[in-house]
C-alpha cells in the first residue's frame, strides 16, 4: 500500500519535482526504490531520520 | 503467447476480509503497472453500491427486500467471527491504530490508480439493480461472462 500510495503522490506532481517518502524498515523501505526505478523515476537518496524510520527521495 | 501485464478479478464474496484481499491485490498490481479489472458479482456487488448502509435499492419489492439485507459497504460482514456485524468494526479500528489502510482507503487507492470496476449484468437484473445504483467510478458498460472473458484475454483471472 506504501508504494500505491507514492505512485498515486507521484501523478499528483509535476515532471522534475521531488517526492519525500517516510517510510518505516522492512518490506517498504526495501520495496520503493526498487519499483520506483523500475517505473523509470529517480531515487535521489535514502535518509535515516529516526528509530526505523526513513526518507526516500525520488524525483520525477 | 508471452502473458500480459494484466490481472481480472472476480469479486464474488461481498466479505469485508475477502474485499480487503481483492482491493490490495488490485491497487498493488496497479501500482506496478498492470492493468486491473474487478469484475462485481452478486455479493460483491454490495462493495460498489453508492449506497453505503442499509436501504431499499432494485426495481421490484423482493429485489428491494434483498438490496435492503445485503446492504452497502457498510454493511459488509467478516467471512469468519462476524458476531452481528461488530467485527467488521473492530477489524477497521485495529486497522487504523496499527496504520494499515482500511477498505474504504483500499477502494479510494484503486480507484485513483485506475482500476477499472465493472458491473455483472445477471446479477444486477437478479437484484433489480442499475447502474445508477452503484458509485460513478464503475465503468458505464456492464459486463456479461463473454465480455469479461473478452476483456480478461492474455492476463491472470482470480476469483475472490
Amino acid at each position: 500500500m506504501t508504494f500505491v500510495k507514492t505512485k498515486i503522490q507521484l501523478a499528483k506532481i509535476a515532471k522534475d519535482d521531488i517526492l519525500e517518502v517516510l517510510v518505516t524498515e522492512g518490506e517498504p523501505l526495501e520495496n520503493i526504490p526498487k519499483s520506483a526505478t523500475e517505473q523509470g523515476f529517480k531515487v535521489l537518496g535514502i535518509e535515516h531520520v529516526q528509530d526505523k524510520i526513513h526518507k526516500i527521495r525520488i524525483k520525477k | 503467447m508471452e502473458r500480459e501485464k494484466k490481472i481480472s478479478i472476480i469479486c464474488f464474496s461481498g466479505d469485508f476480509d475477502k474485499l480487503v484481499a481483492a482491493f490490495t491485490l488490485a491497487s498493488g498490481s496497479a501500482a506496478v503497472n498492470y492493468e486491473v479489472n474487478i469484475f462485481f458479482t452478486f455479493w460483491g456487488l454490495n462493495a460498489i453500491k453508492k449506497k453505503k448502509g442499509r436501504v431499499f435499492t432494485g426495481k421490484g419489492f423482493l429485489a428491494r427486500f434483498f438490496g435492503f439485507l445485503m446492504g452497502g459497504i457498510n454493511n459488509v460482514p467478516l467471512s469468519r467471527l462476524n458476531f452481528c456485524n461488530i467485527s467488521p468494526k473492530l477489524m477497521n479500528y485495529m486497522m487504523r491504530k496499527r496504520n494499515v489502510a482500511t477498505l474504504k482507503e483500499l477502494i479510494d487507492a484503486s480507484i485513483a490508480i485506475g482500476v477499472k470496476l465493472y458491473a455483472c449484468e445477471m446479477s444486477m437484473h437478479i437484484l433489480g439493480l442499475t447502474i445508477n445504483d452503484f458509485i460513478p467510478e464503475v465503468n458505464k458498460e456492464v459486463l456479461g461472462v463473454a465480455k469479461f472473458i473478452e476483456i480478461s484475454e492474455g492476463g491472470d483471472r482470480i476469483f475472490i
